[in-house]
């Protein structure tokens, strides 16, 4: 296919690779052409007919989105016969577009109010009535002004292509078509939202940001999503201090631009239940403290028993506060330290616990084996991916776990690790097929990893892997999917028990016996409060959510849209949030409250910014500073002491995201993640009731 | 094409009887393996001619059967026109209303129909007749016609039609096809070709 | 005229038998099986050699087309699809060959479907041809019976397959690409092109998609030689052609006649005449109503054939020739066919979504006497903007009829306009 097609556009010679459409060779020439259904991520309807360009010898003008070019083509973009086309188009579209601009939240984005300018003409000669459209139901997170539909199907493509829920259609025909789900129910999708984006008129629009601001007021910062661990690239619009409304970026090779509806529709949850000030318990209650008796009541239960405190790293905590946290319990000379409050048992070489095809590598995957996960729900953008994958072709997928209702066709082959250990030995149909395959793909989920065999199943699937020619020089199919954003930088910081250390289970068991009298969960709140018995608990975080409810002492930290810091996604891939606000009232970054309070205890750490602190990490973790990328990593290896199938149980495994909707303590403060849960509610319950399936 | 909505009142469920389920696999049988869901124009149509009109649970119903999702086969449903979303009378005419029925006299068929039926869509009382204006049908040289259920009736006159929907209310049996001499699209009043062929 | 004998249709009327025996005794069936064994490129060649062009409308060269089916299978099965979803308003012709004449049907389906190596040929019916469709049916189970389908089709060493599949009301399936799509079982929209259906069609197959007559002269031409055919009509409009005549005639009819005989003569010979008299005609839309009709002076002397027809701006379109006569409301009768069309659009493109919907309008009011002059210029402008710039060809189906009114009547719109509704200005 290296052999190019050489075509003129406008007079420019241009040069593509063979299978290039016409509208991508203009754009390669530089000619600016108008769409409205071409979309590049999704199939090619050429329904709006905007695209229209003029190519010498045809007969008539030709949709440039879906022509693929030929040599020696003469493609003219600017003639009359072009300009007219789009013209009548632009007319057409707007003859039964309302006049709603002033009222409509897509103005100032809107694709037909940009188009209509740059290509339509100057006056209106439709003398008849506008059509008018009943609004469909869509669900919580997606109003519909369905009067506005210009009927570009990228909506529909979008959910049965992307998405992988074939559940919006077009009804009718002709002039009458209607754009709605069946019988209008919500959709049923973690992806939803992203029909906003692509809706290139008003039509579909965000129901929480309905009518609450315009677009040009906003403050708009690029920044990195934390409600799962793919670390999607997003844009956080604020209007003063109130974020309004959340954006994918594109990153081609983490998120393209999709993003999940819990990564774009959680902004409420960061106005709502925030941790401005410190607080010290009295008694029952949570009293309003300033720092100086915050750190105070620390300092005085902490004198001198540093080595009975334990910390331990929530799932939404950047890599800084990590690093500080860290350095703060190895000043007090504590090994009671763990990132993995869920007790995923990982560790060992950095193989081990990333994802180490990376997502775009899923693309070049021919087989994929997903062990105690459901990608759907724990990363619903790398999900999209599988998808794609699938949609290739050729591409088996078996899953071990419960059944569960993916986006794609895989064969359930058990439930527990006895069918791993069959795949292991080779004594299961899909053996051969993750032998045959040459790239194959394993998939290990956190469900797999935080029971009390974890090592073994890590081990055992370490082990399928390296059987199955999943490691080698050129590709490397052996992945764990995270779905805390902090952890894996929290892993490659080393926040993990250290020489005589407790885990999270064992910090729990001691802080019962009295063995740890201190705990300091940053931002953890993932843990049972009851379990931390009697120990003096303070809580380093943004939200009063369960850590701040058993704690004695908060401190109130900033949220990830409100720092510059780094996470390290599923894939190892560091990225820099920006702040688009700075933390509330008294809140302040989580680097600070640590050095601050290294400071009080007497036992200053050594960095007085955010560069000096970043230096110090950057020498434990050098990566960190390779910003965007994926660094080589040390190859999967399991633990001898763990190679045995024996040591695992025959439980089946358990998924470790259920409820979508309320996986953080931000996404528990939002009431639109309350309303999506509602509504995904009803749908099973109305599912169950009417015996219909997906 | 006006826009075209479920009825408002659905039945719980929709079965295909025991006849119709075999008759659905066979048509099934005519497409390749996979392939299942090019059923889906026959099936709903059978449906319809079991029920009388197309409800919402037939509809997701055959979507099942034919391992569609709801959405498309919903899609499907209203796009085509011949399925009826609401009840229609036991007599369902549908009037061709097109330019070559109109020449020769649709719009009088069309006031017999609201005279002795009333508006379109209307179900006469008894239930034994509904009406609509339908695009071409097909049978232009035998204009103006209407189609009644399964049966064309062609070369009318108001007169005639009115007498037709009295004897199908009355339960009279009706000639099919041409209400006039004709035998078929040959010109009334002698044959001007293959004289000598019967 | 066209001599009895060279008439391909001897049953178009019904009056003998449907059956096979009837068939038999016809003609059909006489040593398919032999024909077969001729070869592949025979059966093409014959086909090339008669100059049959496709009677669904559009006029392509049969042969040719039938020879654009990949050589050589690459795995992936062929199909014949059938094109019997006859909804061109004027349009009755293939209903009789499936009722009347449905054994020449079924043995043009296995010469072609062996010509361009299928195995599997599907029919697709238009829904209201409920009856038609029953007839077909018969049949083909009567083929079946009879050893002339399935395995070793008439003894020709082919086996093949044909079912009958059926519409359920929509014009757009007509559109080769859309009926491929209503027999996948999804709505009836058109596909972008390319990929044509000869590489990608049903099931991402290799497909040919031919209308009922083109088909159904197949076995003819095949038994009497390409040559007789091309020597009926004239070079490029060759053969003999079922016409539709409706309308204000005396006595409309369906009638196989050849290919290039004078409209007026057709009209007087076979529908008893314009209904007053030919001084009566006003006009006639000669091709079914996606052609731009014809002022009386241009049908006193037009011949009946795809050039002839495309040099008055016309076309033969599926030959059904709609007569209105001096009593006409012209201006309505061409809005009831923009009605039809809006009616008709798959909703799938912008400019005939939007447009057909507009057309009608406007011409709902212009036959109203509620429209301004201006808006004549206006229309004819709607009409360009859709011509040319849609998926399919129904965007074009929709303007032409529209344009050819305007063309030959703006005085009268105009008089319309200017004068008021109710304004008899039609007979003078």
């Amino acid at each position: 296919m290296s052999d190019k097609v050489n075509l003129t556009v406008d007079g420019t010679a241009v040069s593509v690779a063979p299978g290039t459409t016409i509208l991508q060779a203009c754009e390669e020439a530089g000619a600016e052409i108008p769409r409205f259904c071409y979309h590049e991520r999704l199939s090619v309807a050429g329904n709006c007919r905007m695209c229209l360009v003029e190519v010498e010898k045809a007969p008539k003008p030709v949709a440039s989105c879906a022509m693929p070019v030929a040599p020696d083509m003469v493609v003219s973009t600017k003639s009359d016969s072009v300009k007219a086309a789009r013209e009548g188009v632009m007319e057409f579209l707007l003859i039964n577009h309302p006049l709603d601009c002033p009222i409509c939240d897509q103005g100032g984005e809107c694709d037909l109010q940009d188009q209509a300018l740059g290509f339509g003409g100057d006056a209106s000669r439709f003398a008849d009535n506008k059509r008018a459209v009943e609004n469909k139901h869509m669900g919580p997170l997606v109003s519909t002004i369905m009067t506005r539909c210009i009927h570009c199907t990228r909506c529909v493509r979008f959910a049965q292509e992307v998405a992988g829920v074939p559940e919006i259609g077009a009804i009718g025909r002709g002039e009458d078509m209607e754009i709605t789900t069946y019988l209008e129910a919500s959709l049923d999708s973690e992806l939803s939202g992203n029909v906003i984006d692509l809706c290139p008129v008003g039509a579909l629009t965000s129901r929480p940001y309905a009518f609450t601001a315009r677009p040009w007021e906003l403050k708009k910062t690029e920044t990195i999503d934390v409600m799962d661990a793919v670390g999607s690239n997003i844009r956080v619009d604020m209007r003063g201090r109130e974020a309004m409304r959340i954006m994918p970026r594109n990153h081609d090779d983490v998120n393209e631009e999709w993003l999940s509806d819990k990564s774009r529709f959680v902004w409420d949850g960061l106005n709502t239940q925030r941790l401005d000030r410190p607080y010290v318990r009295d008694g029952q209650n949570l009293a309003p403290a300033s720092w100086e008796e915050a750190f105070a009541h620390i300092a005085e239960k902490l004198n001198g028993k540093g080595a009975k405190a334990a910390a331990i790293a929530g799932d939404l905590v950047c890599g800084e506060g990590q690093f500080a946290l860290k350095a703060l319990m190895d000043k007090l000379e504590s090994p009671h330290v763990d990132c993995r409050q869920d007790g995923a048992k990982l560790s060992g070489p950095r193989g081990n616990y990333i994802f180490n095809t990376s997502i775009a590598g899923i693309e070049e995957a021919d087989a994929l084996l997903l062990i105690g996960t459901n990608p759907r729900l724990e990363a619903p953008v790398l999900n999209a991916r599988i998808r794609k994958r699938y949609l290739m072709g050729n591409f088996p997928i078996a899953t071990l776990g419960a059944p569960a209702e993916l986006t794609y066709e895989a064969d359930n082959i058990g439930a527990g690790p006895d069918t791993l250990a069959d795949v292991l030995a080779g004594k299961h149909g899909f053996s051969d097929v993750l032998a045959k395959a040459e790239r194959p793909m394993i998939i290990l989920g956190q469900g797999a990893l935080t029971r009390a065999d974890g090592d073994a199943v890590l081990a055992a699937a370490i082990a399928l892997a390296e059987k199955s020619g999943a490691i080698s020089d050129t590709w490397n199919g052996f992945n764990v999917l995270h779905t805390a954003a902090a952890r894996v930088a929290g892993l490659d910081l080393g926040l993990l028990p250290g020489e005589g250390g407790l885990d999270v289970a064992g910090i729990q068991q001691a802080a019962q016996s009295g063995e740890v009298e201190t705990v300091i969960l940053y931002g953890a709140d993932e843990i049972a409060g009851a379990s931390l018995g009697d120990a003096f608990v303070i809580y380093i975080g943004s939200h009063g959510d369960r850590g701040a409810h058993r704690a004695d002492v908060i401190l109130p930290a900033a949220a990830y849209t409100e720092k510059q810091a780094i996470y390290v996604n599923t894939e190892g891939r560091p990225q820099m949030t920006e702040p688009a606000a700075t933390p509330p009232g008294e809140a302040r970054e989580d680097w600070k409250i640590f050095r601050a309070l290294s400071e009080v205890l007497g036992l200053t750490l050594p960095f007085d910014n955010l560069a000096d602190l970043r230096s110090a990490m950057f020498e434990v973790a050098p990566h960190f500073a390779q910003l965007d990328g994926l660094s080589e990593s040390a190859a999967p290896q399991a633990a001898a002491k763990d190679m045995a199938a024996a040591k695992m149980s025959r439980e089946a495994f358990a998924y470790s995201v259920n409820d979508f909707y309320f996986t953080n303590p931000i996404a528990r403060a939002s009431a639109t993640m309350a309303d999506c849960a509602k509504a995904k509610q009803q749908r099973d319950g109305e599912t169950e009731g009417t015996g219909t399936h997906g | 094409m006006s826009v075209r909505r479920l009825h408002a009142d659905q039945p719980d469920s929709f079965a295909f009887s025991d006849e119709n389920a075999s008759w659905a696999s066979g048509q099934i049988a005519k497409f390749p393996e996979g392939r299942q869901a090019s059923a889906i124009i026959a099936l709903l149509w059978q449906a319809q001619k079991q029920e009388g009109w197309l409800s919402e649970p037939a509809i997701r119903t055959i979507a099942d059967m034919l391992d569609m999702p709801h959405i498309r086969a919903m899609e499907v449903a209203t796009f085509y026109t011949m399925f009826n979303l609401s009840p229609v009378g036991e007599h369902f005419v549908q009037l061709c209303g097109t330019t070559p029925c109109w020449l020769r006299g649709a719009d009088d068929l069309k006031s017999v129909c609201r005279n002795v039926i009333g508006e379109p869509g209307d179900i006469t009382e008894d239930g034994k007749l509904s009406w609509l204006e339908v695009e071409c049908l097909g049978a232009c040289v035998n204009a103006p016609m209407v189609q009644i259920n399964d049966d064309f009736y062609e070369d009318l006159t108001a007169a005639s039609l009115e007498q037709l929907l009295q004897d199908l209310r009355d339960g009279k049996t009706v000639a099919t096809g041409p209400q006039n001499s004709r035998h078929g699209s040959e010109p009334e009043g002698g044959l001007t070709v293959l004289k000598g062929e019967q | 005229m066209l001599r009895d004998e060279d008439r391909i249709f001897k049953n178009i009327y019904g009056l003998g038998g449907a059956d096979l025996t009837a068939a038999k005794a016809r003609g059909d069936w006489d040593g398919t099986g032999e024909l077969i064994k001729k070869g592949r490129d025979w059966v093409i060649d014959e086909v090339k050699a008669s100059g049959l062009r496709g009677r669904g409308g559009a006029g392509f060269p049969t042969g040719l087309k039938w020879s654009f089916m990949p050589k050589e299978n690459d795995g992936r099965p062929h199909y014949l699809v059938i094109n019997a979803d006859e909804s061109e308003p004027g349009t009755c012709k293939d209903r009789d060959i499936l009722r009347h004449e449905p054994h020449k049907l079924l043995e043009g389906c296995l010469l072609a479907g062996f010509a361009m190596g299928a195995h599997v040929c599907y029919i697709y019916v238009r829904g209201e041809f409920i009856r038609e469709r029953e007839a077909l049916q018969r049949a083909v189970d009567e083929a079946y019976a009879a050893g002339l389908l399935g395995k070793d089709a008439a003894g020709s060493g082919w086996d093949y397959d044909i079912y009958v599949h059926h519409g359920a009301g929509a014009y757009i399936c007509g559109e080769e690409t859309a009926l491929i799509e209503s027999l996948e079982g999804k709505k009836g929209q058109p596909r972008l092109k390319p990929p044509f259906p000869a590489n990608m069609g049903l099931y991402g197959c290799p497909t040919t998609v031919n209308n009922v007559e083109s088909i159904a002269v197949a076995p003819t031409i095949c038994r009497r030689s390409g040559a007789w055919f091309a020597g009926l009509g004239r070079d490029g409009n060759t053969g003999t052609k079922l016409f539709c005549i409706s309308g204000h005639v005396n006595h409309p009819c369906n009638v196989e006649e050849e290919m290039g005989i004078a409209l007026k003569e057709l009209i007087e010979k076979h529908a008893g005449g314009v209904r007053g008299g030919w001084d009566n005609l006003l006009a006639v839309i000669p091709g079914g109503s996606s052609v731009p009709l014809l002022p009386k002076e241009i049908c006193d002397t037009v011949l009946m054939d795809f050039d002839s027809l495309k040099e008055v701006q016309s076309g033969l379109g599926t030959a059904a020739v709609i007569v209105m006569d001096k009593s006409t409301d012209i201006i309505k009768a061409i809005a009831r066919i923009s009605h039809f069309y809006k009616h008709e659009s798959c909703g799938q493109c912008t400019p005939c979504r939007e447009g057909t919907g507009w057309m009608w309008r406007v011409l709902e009011r212009m036959a109203a006497g509620q429209a301004q002059v201006k808006e004549i210029d206006m229309l004819l402008q709607v009409t360009k903007q859709i011509e040319g710039h849609t998926i399919c060809a129904l965007g074009d189906a929709a303007a032409w009829p529209v344009q050819g009114l305007i063309r030959h009547f703006r005085p009268l719109i105009e008089a319309r306009l200017t004068q008021g509704p109710g304004h008899q200005e039609a007979a003078e």
